[in-house]
């Protein structure tokens, strides 16, 4: 099993680089070029929304991502350290259109959802007192060269 | 890469503004800022050319529909060029290709606004 974790500050600027990485670990890992883009986005929309989380609540601790290559999946899990219930509680709808306008609160955060919901093959929302985990899987078909 | 956004106005009033780049968290706002400013500056009728962009996330279509919002307040409207299927695939999935208009081409945007008129 091959493992990359990494964690970086709660800030936008950081939500590039992750995509940079985990671009890189999931070719290295096997996924498909073809299924490259879809990983990207989806593992994007978990660090943006982690990032505005830990900006709201905590800006100050890091937002962890571990990638997990087995033999034929490749495995993203994004962490924050926001407690579940917080973090729901603070979800205004796309309805808040002030909000949504502004394009940075969690009406935007909703539609982060729909797309990892519509890109990754496999996903799981755990929401718990100690954070929220964002667990998403894709096939690793290829030989893995990590 | 960073993001640029350059804006005209053509003969007919219709401002197109270029977006070339990612549009993620961090480089949104200056897209947001640059809706802001046109609405504030009487541009109510904005086709936002996306052919040279990259990247999109959710943060971006958050922008875009804000936008949208501040021109019909105004009775105006916000319009996509947009050809590049992993760019429109976002759209598909957050159901937003039945709320904007998305044209392959800035011709062809004007054309149909003409047609409309």
């Amino acid at each position: 099993m091959a493992t990359v974790e990494l964690s970086f500050s709660a800030l936008p600027v950081h939500v590039r680089t992750a995509r940079l990485i985990v671009t890189a670990v999931a070719r290295r890992s096997g996924v498909a070029e073809t299924l490259l883009d879809e990983v990207r986005l989806a593992v994007g929309e978990a660090c943006s929304r982690a990032v505005e989380a830990h900006r709201r609540h905590c800006p100050d601790e890091p937002v962890r991502l571990e990638l997990v290559g087995t033999e034929h999946r490749f495995e993203v899990i994004v962490s924050d350290t926001v407690p579940g219930d917080d973090a729901a509680g603070g979800l205004p709808t796309i309805d808040d259109a002030e909000e949504f306008e502004y394009g940075l609160g969690e009406g935007t955060a909703e539609l982060g959802l729909a797309v990892i919901a519509g890109l990754a093959e496999d996903v799981d929302i755990e929401a718990t007192p100690k954070g929220v985990q964002i667990r998403m899987s894709w096939p690793a078909e290829a030989e893995a060269t990590i | 890469m960073d993001l640029k956004v350059n804006d005209y106005t053509t003969d007919d009033g219709l401002t197109v503004i270029n977006v070339e780049g990612e549009i993620d968290v961090y480089t949104a706002p200056k897209l947001r800022e640059k809706l802001i400013d046109l609405v504030n500056k009487g541009k109510f009728h904005l086709l936002v050319d996306m052919e040279k962009v990259e990247f999109l996330d959710s943060t971006g279509l958050g922008v875009l529909v804000g936008g949208l919002k501040r021109v019909r307040a105004h009775d105006g409207s916000l319009e996509l060029v947009c050809t590049q299927e992993r760019i429109l695939k976002i759209f598909r999935i957050t159901g937003l290709t039945k709320v904007f208009g998305i044209h392959d081409t800035i011709a062809e945007a004007e054309e149909k606004r003409r047609g409309a008129r």
